[in-house]
């Protein structure tokens, strides 16, 4: 039955290469309805299980972590082009599947998001779970956060190896007692806390401090004088430097060093497998725009963007373009804009300043009342991404913090005036 | 000298209202107006000089964590608002001025009874952009999320009128709820964000009843106004 469904899914998935497409959602569609437990009969099959990945903060990256350390030991197929669904986890597995219906690999990475976490691990309870964080997020969508950590409760319920859990988050750390798998925990060193708030600190509520050990703890953050980052990782030290920047890469780092621990992984082995791991899509990838570093940046929640706008404190870019859309993908509401403190990060800098997107008049709003001066308003992506681009000096840097829908149609613009400077994309490019 | 009075920052500040503050705060700094914010969290006494209250909307265990003690200032609360001091309180705060909430399992929970108003919990939800025709101050324009029906008595008057939102219950048209200078309203945003007028009527109420010179400077509000036209016109 693996076989037809595998052929089944395959055709689907050449029937939209014929036509272009690259279809995510599709074939895995196609093979759910007419054979439903050909996901979980393939998964069964890997020697070393599957790992889920999930939370409201840094999934995609995390993921990219996980399976590129992995692969120091193992072959391991992963969802790594965003699609987190159910759907996009069966198209991956029969992309992946060879003709006669195997699937060549040891270990399966994938990257839920929360409400869809509990749909996949009904179907394929995971051996192994990585829970990063539970932040607000589009609430017209999920509803409320401490509804999204039942829904986490209910992932760990049924993960049957490892839980790693971050401890420094209260709500994750509680999830602790909703499990029977080994409990381990990755964190943040105490001193560096301040800087990793949870959703209530980030309302002004006293900071949490846990002493719960961690498999895995972030020491150091990388600085001018010192670029990599310090993790102790199994009672070991260890420095990386990492691709992915910013400090929240840096946690997550630690959250996936816990997780390849619980495989029996040496600390040597998960550092050299993060020294590795290139940016994930639209996290801070890199284009050249007529002579110019184009940075794209992904914004989708309140605490996200104040971590991505923390990339900016060792940076100097020349102009920086905020593109919000509010489709359905971004999320309606797009009040979350106020809660992100724009003024640590912007106020005061000689950065050319513009929004863009169906809501860039909200965002010029935003900033405007954090004192912040913006120097264009220009819905249209491509004249505002040009616009920056012709205001700065060849060689200057432009980074564009855009939410989801407009970093697809950025990353297209892109493509098509510049050309990508990261070795990933470029392979991306040549499928039709 | 403005003193804004925060009510439960921890706690009620979902869907970005704490921009109502920000909005207001901004509004007086930059006309030179002095402006202080005084955040009351559970059991902190409110400001004797308060001249306008503000709270947002929370998550359901969060409107539990701070009913006690929102219900413990019910007297202080409905005398603060004969006096006139000037009220926009958003969802859930907006119920809990109300006389009660009736939760959908049928339990009772006492209200402040500032307004005349009371919210029966549903298990449907009132989601998406909303704007809503006003007599006094014009259109308003916001987004609504709420499940939690409202229904308004005699001794209050709506805030306005929704065309194409579901406003207080999905039923009236109506939405919001406004007595003396307070106001009631489903509309997050946060709503002064893109309301600017309606910003500036809550100030220049607070300053009227300071007996101060409510002559407010204008502001160039043209990019707020682009941002309503444009809320109005995206889909719901």
């Amino acid at each position: 039955m693996n076989l037809l469904a595998v052929w089944l899914g395959k055709l689907v998935l050449g029937c939209l290469r014929l036509i272009g497409r690259r279809g995510n959602a599709l074939p895995g569609l196609v093979v759910e309805k007419v054979f439903p437990r050909y996901l979980p009969r393939a998964m069964a099959r890997l020697t070393h299980g599957v790992v889920v990945v999930t939370g409201t903060n840094g999934k995609t990256t995390t993921t990219k972590m996980v399976a590129t350390i992995l692969a120091e030991r193992y072959r391991v197929l992963t969802n790594d082009t965003g699609s987190n669904f159910v759907r996009g986890a069966i198209t991956t597995a029969v992309e992946h599947s060879r003709w006669n219906g195997r699937l060549p690999y040891d270990v399966a990475v994938f990257e839920l998001d929360e409400a869809w976490a509990v749909r996949f691990t009904e179907v394929v309870p995971p051996q192994r779970l990585l829970l990063l964080n539970v932040m607000r997020d589009q609430l017209d969508r999920f509803g409320e956060i401490d509804a999204t950590a039942r829904l986490l409760a209910k992932v760990a319920a049924v993960t049957t190896d490892a839980v790693v859990l971050n401890r420094d988050d209260p709500r994750v750390a509680a999830i602790a007692g909703e499990t029977r798998a080994a409990v381990s925990y990755f964190g943040v060193a105490p001193e560096l806390r301040a800087q990793f708030p949870n959703d209530e600190e980030l309302y002004g509520g006293p900071l949490y401090v846990s002493y719960l050990p961690a498999a895995a703890e972030l020491r150091a953050l990388p600085s001018e004088a010192s670029p990599e980052t310090s993790l102790n990782v199994g009672d070991k030290d260890v420095q990386v430097l990492l691709r992915a920047e910013g400090a929240h890469n840096a946690q997550n780092a630690a959250g996936a060093a816990a997780l390849a621990l619980t495989f029996g992984f040496f600390p040597s082995e998960v550092a050299s497998g993060l020294r590795r791991v290139s940016p994930a899509f639209g996290r801070g990838q890199s284009f050249d725009v007529e002579g110019r570093r184009l940075v794209l940046q992904l914004v989708k929640n309140p605490a996200g963007f104040r971590q991505t706008l923390r990339t900016l404190d060792n940076a100097d870019p020349a102009a920086v373009v905020v593109a919000i859309n509010d489709d359905y993908a971004d999320g309606r509401d797009v009040s979350w804009l106020w809660d992100v403190d724009f003024v640590p990060t912007l106020r005061g800098r000689a950065t050319r300043l513009s929004t863009s997107g169906t809501r860039a008049a909200d965002m010029a709003v935003r900033l405007r009342y954090d004192d912040i001066d913006v120097a264009e308003v220009e819905p249209d992506l491509e004249k505002a991404v040009r616009q920056a681009v012709s205001t700065v000096d060849t060689g200057a840097q432009v980074v564009v913090f855009s939410t989801y829908t407009a970093m697809w149609a950025l990353h297209a613009i892109l493509l098509r005036i510049g050309r990508t400077t990261d070795d990933r994309v470029r392979e991306e490019q040549e499928i039709p | 000298m403005i003193t804004l009075v925060h009510l439960y920052p921890r706690e009620m500040n979902i869907y970005g209202d704490t921009g109502n503050v920000i909005v207001l705060r901004r509004r007086c700094e930059w006309r030179g107006i002095d402006v202080r914010v005084v955040p009351i969290n559970v059991g902190e006494p409110l400001p004797h000089d308060a001249d306008i209250v503000l709270g947002g909307g929370g998550q359901d265990a969060a409107q539990g964590d701070i009913g006690a003690d929102f219900v413990s200032r019910a007297a202080t609360l409905r005398a603060m608002a004969d006096d006139g001091v000037v009220f926009l309180t958003i969802c859930g705060t907006y119920q809990m001025l109300g006389h009660e909430f009736l939760t959908q399992d049928g339990v009772h929970i006492a209200g402040t009874s500032v307004l005349d108003v009371t919210t029966q919990g549903t298990p449907t939800r009132l989601i998406g952009n909303n704007h809503i025709d006003t007599a006094e101050f014009g259109r308003l324009v916001g987004y609504e999320n709420h499940s939690g029906m409202t229904t308004l008595g005699p001794g209050v008057r709506p805030l306005g009128t929704t065309v194409t939102g579901r406003g207080n219950n999905g039923k009236d048209r109506t939405e919001g709820a406004v007595r003396d200078n307070v106001f009631g309203t489903y509309l997050h945003g946060p709503v002064l964000a893109k309301s600017p007028r309606f910003a500036d009527e809550l100030l220049r109420r607070a300053l009227v009843r300071q007996g101060a010179d409510a002559g407010l400077a204008p502001l160039d509000d043209s990019l707020p106004e682009q941002a309503a036209l444009v809320a109005v016109g995206r889909p719901r």
